[in-house]
């Protein structure tokens, strides 16, 4: 059983961050983001993130175009739903699949640069791709418009089985249709066995290589190593997470757009991750489910809401308090994100997870006794992570 | 890593993942067991009805939002008894009467679609699983509007849609629980080409640039059938992706290409950018083929002819409504619309406020906010008083017909808003087609629980 072989440390971590992802639904309630839709969102972005960061974090290479394989994946799954059957499983394995191609042809054209040319390449790729979905395919993709399920599918496997339903068919697993939170507790089963696949990447021997590789390459290389197998297999999982992220979003909605590829979405999984830190396990995560909470939540308060949310103020300050708040919510919320990244690269240069483990170093220096004895253990797991 | 085996005991490792297991089964009961007690998604139950307004408040067609999110709030008000009523008065159903709607007051909920098909599922979603609506409306686009429809047809809520004009709405992505008051591209090829063929003659040569998705290809097809009947000739189109900003290499080809008509199958911010750029480029001075250079843009509105200022001058187009109208309905609601914000309203905001009160009529007429009831309500409607004239939601597809105005920009404007003439007015006869040719199945009605 040496698949469930893990440090007791990253047991923890994992088994708080599942009890973390299981309870969301009760403690993003007074949050007002306790709905199915959003929920499904952090976890399939949380799963973009974590893989984004498995080549980031590990490997150093900065890829500027991951949401190409993030729309490739969508538009395999919506394909695989139109033409075999609604059954989810199909269409992720297939996505995961593609993107992995995918990821395999552009990974081996752009791991022969490293630095700023390998992600002016990955941003090249991924823009060419955008392109091709929003114009020249647009019999596959079906461009701006964006590909949907339509009733003249042909669904070979499914009217092979049953008789056609009336109306539009959803996305189910063995005949279930997802509904709701159901089609959450799915995306979050996905994301903690993601989670735990790079729980084990991070801590086994070829993650120890990957961070070779972030430190020093041409150290490695003179060592004698040939470090491009290994960034390539590292590009090609993390395109394959995307992959897998991009399923989830077409089996919770079965819609892929060619904006999925658009730059602005593959800068955005790059803010997630430096946001909540890089090469950390759950920085990443909480990057995502921040960017993903003001996107949808923050994008929608309008004056009504900030008015009833300062009605505890004087009238005569609740106004101009109204109005100026007014600029960072609603569509002003880019401002708001921009600021508060802005703040967490300047204080924080690790992320918000530096944040808490700041936060952690000030509690564990106010119990002296415990601390000494912790220190020296820590050196001696280092080198097994 | 291998080295380090003291990991958790096989019992305590089997422990974690029941409790995980119990976790994730029993969890969802939990949350949804509420949900079922409801015959049909988001039910009223209090004393509130919710309704989901989204639209573009940001991208190539936010003028066009920020109308309608005027319209809507002017509507809810009105719904609710406040300010001049607007064109309930004027409306041939009398059943609104200010009291909500079914009694129930009538609340807003607003969101950003950011004219992209993803952001506005993901917005109308918030709307329908948090907030509770149960109806959305607005949209500034086709792509989008096609999106939120097929999202609403899988909730089992109704979608009233705002601004859209590709043929494809009612057409081959029609569905049950989607709702169209505005006119679409076919009917402004019927309404435009007699009036281009009169104006401009009919040995013509065309070219389109157009809007890369749904509506710029409908609006394409629709107005290339229309001059072609005409006799005019028809070049290759150029597509433009939306937004795009900068139209100058699309537009440099075009005074080499051979034709004497330019076709901007634009709209919002991009008509407007096109439209200016091409006039810039003194395409209007011009002489093609032995005739003066012509410029057509077969759907504008009031937003666009003041974004693009005086290049809009004597150019042709078609619109759903204009404020200058002066049956009783068109002049209520410019009234009121101008006493609240300071402007007239656009065609956008026509549309959208239309649709809300049509909605609300629906239901009262119903007896129900039930949409398989609400629907049959709408289905074959025949009103009057709302600004068009006589009009019919046809049960086929959804569309209402209507008559269509063509109109041109004007000369010389006496204020700022008087932007657009009506130069002729297609009738609902002429504009009405067989819904057959596009194709396309409305699908069930059957309500769904959430």
């Amino acid at each position: 059983m040496d698949l469930f072989n893990l440090p007791r440390r990253d047991w923890i971590t994992f088994g708080l961050f599942a009890l973390v992802v299981v309870t969301m639904p009760i403690w993003l309630t007074p949050l007002g983001a306790s709905y199915p839709g959003l929920l499904q969102k952090f976890a399939i972005f949380a799963i973009f993130a974590i893989g984004f960061n498995i080549l980031f974090g590990l490997t150093g290479y900065l890829s500027f175009g991951h949401a190409a394989f993030l729309g490739v994946g969508s538009y395999t799954a919506v394909w695989s739903f139109k033409l075999l059957t609604m059954d989810a499983l199909p269409a992720i394995m297939f996505a995961v699949i593609v993107s992995g191609l995918f990821a395999l042809v552009i990974g081996y054209l752009s791991l022969r640069r490293t630095g700023i040319y390998f992600s002016i390449l990955t941003l090249a790729f991924a823009q060419m791709c955008y392109n091709l979905a929003y114009s020249v395919l647009t019999p596959i993709t079906n461009g701006e418009t964006s590909l949907q399920l339509t009733l003249q599918d042909p669904r070979v496997i499914d009217s092979a089985l049953a008789a056609r339903p009336e109306g539009l068919p959803s996305a189910s697993i063995f005949g279930h249709v997802f509904d709701g939170f159901e089609g959450f507790y799915f995306c979050a089963a996905l994301l903690l066995i993601a989670f735990f696949i790079a729980l084990k990447i991070f801590s086994s021997p070829f993650g120890m290589m990957l961070r070779a590789i972030k430190s020093n390459q041409t150290r490695m290389n003179y060592t004698g190593f040939d470090t491009k197998p290994y960034a390539l297999t590292a590009f090609v999982i993390s395109g394959m997470y995307a992959g897998l992220a991009g399923a989830l979003l077409a089996v919770t909605d079965p819609l892929a757009g060619a904006e999925r590829m658009q730059w602005t979405a593959s800068g955005e999984v790059v803010l997630m991750t430096i946001l909540g830190g890089v090469g950390t396990l759950i920085g990443p995560v909480i990057g995502a489910w921040l960017i993903k909470y003001f996107e949808n939540i923050f994008s929608a308060f309008n004056e009504q809401v900030l008015t009833r949310f300062f009605s505890f103020l004087p009238p005569e300050i609740t106004e101009p308090v109204v109005t100026i708040s007014s600029k960072f919510v609603g569509e002003g919320w880019h401002l708001t994100l921009g600021l508060i990244f802005v703040l967490v690269v300047v204080f924080l240069p690790g992320g918000i997870m530096e944040g808490v483990r700041r936060i952690g170093a000030l509690f564990r220096r106010t119990t002296p006794p415990s601390a000494p004895a912790a220190r020296p253990a820590a050196p001696t797991i280092q080198p097994a992570e | 890593m291998t080295l380090i085996t003291k990991g958790l005991s096989r019992r305590s490792v089997i422990k974690t993942g029941l409790a995980g297991i119990i976790a994730t089964g029993v969890a969802p009961t939990i949350f949804t067991r509420g949900a079922y007690a409801q015959e049909f998604c988001n039910a009223p139950t209090g004393d509130t009805v919710t309704i989901g307004f989204n639209m573009p408040l940001t991208g190539a067609y936010a003028d066009e939002g920020a109308d309608e999110d005027r319209a809507y709030q002017l509507a809810v008000e009105h719904l609710n008894g406040g300010g001049d009523g607007g064109m309930i008065p004027t409306f041939s159903s009398k059943t609104l009467k200010g009291n909500g709607i079914l009694g129930k007051k009538v609340v807003g909920v607003t969101g950003d679609d950011q004219t992209k098909a993803d952001a506005a599922r993901d917005s109308a979603r918030r709307m329908i699983e948090r907030d509770g609506a149960v109806m959305i409306t607005g949209g500034s686009s086709s792509s989008v509007a096609i999106a939120v429809q097929g999202l609403c047809q899988e909730k089992g809520i109704i979608f009233m849609a705002a601004l859209t004009h590709s043929n494809d709405t009612t057409g081959k992505d029609k569905r049950r629980y989607g709702f169209r008051h505005f006119f679409n591209a076919y009917q402004s090829g019927i309404a435009l080409g007699p009036v281009l063929g009169e104006a401009y003659g009919k040995d013509r040569v065309a070219y389109h640039l157009t809007a890369d998705y749904t509506w710029g290809w409908t609006q394409e097809e629709s107005i290339k059938n229309a001059t072609e009947a005409l006799g005019w000739k028809t070049l290759a189109p150029v597509r433009t992706p939306v937004g795009a900003g900068d139209f100058s290499q699309y537009l440099t080809p075009v005074l080499n290409s051979g034709a004497d008509v330019l076709i901007l199958n634009h709209y919002g911010f991009d008509m407007v950018n096109s439209l200016t750029q091409a006039v810039q480029f003194g395409m209007r001075d011009k002489q093609a083929n032995g005739k003066n250079f012509e410029i057509v843009v077969p759907l504008v509105s009031d937003l666009m002819a003041k974004g693009a200022g005086s290049a809009m001058q004597g150019i042709y187009g078609t619109s759903n409504w204009d404020w200058q109208l002066t049956d009783e309905a068109s002049k209520a609601f410019t009234k009121s619309f101008g006493a609240k914000f300071g402007q007239p309203p656009s065609q956008a905001a026509h549309t959208s406020y239309v649709q809300t009160l049509l909605y609300a009529d629906a239901c009262e007429r119903a007896g129900t906010f039930y949409p398989p009831e609400v629907i049959k309500a709408l289905e074959g409607y025949e009103f009057d008083g709302l600004g068009n004239g006589p009009t019919l939601y046809r049960a086929e597809d959804h569309q209402c017909f209507k008559d269509v105005l063509v109109v041109q920009g004007k000369e010389k404007p006496a204020n700022p808003f008087d932007l657009l003439q009506t130069v002729a007015t297609a009738s609902r006869e002429s504009v009405t087609y067989d819904p057959a040719i596009f194709g396309g199945e409305l699908g069930p009605d059957t309500a769904v629980a959430c």
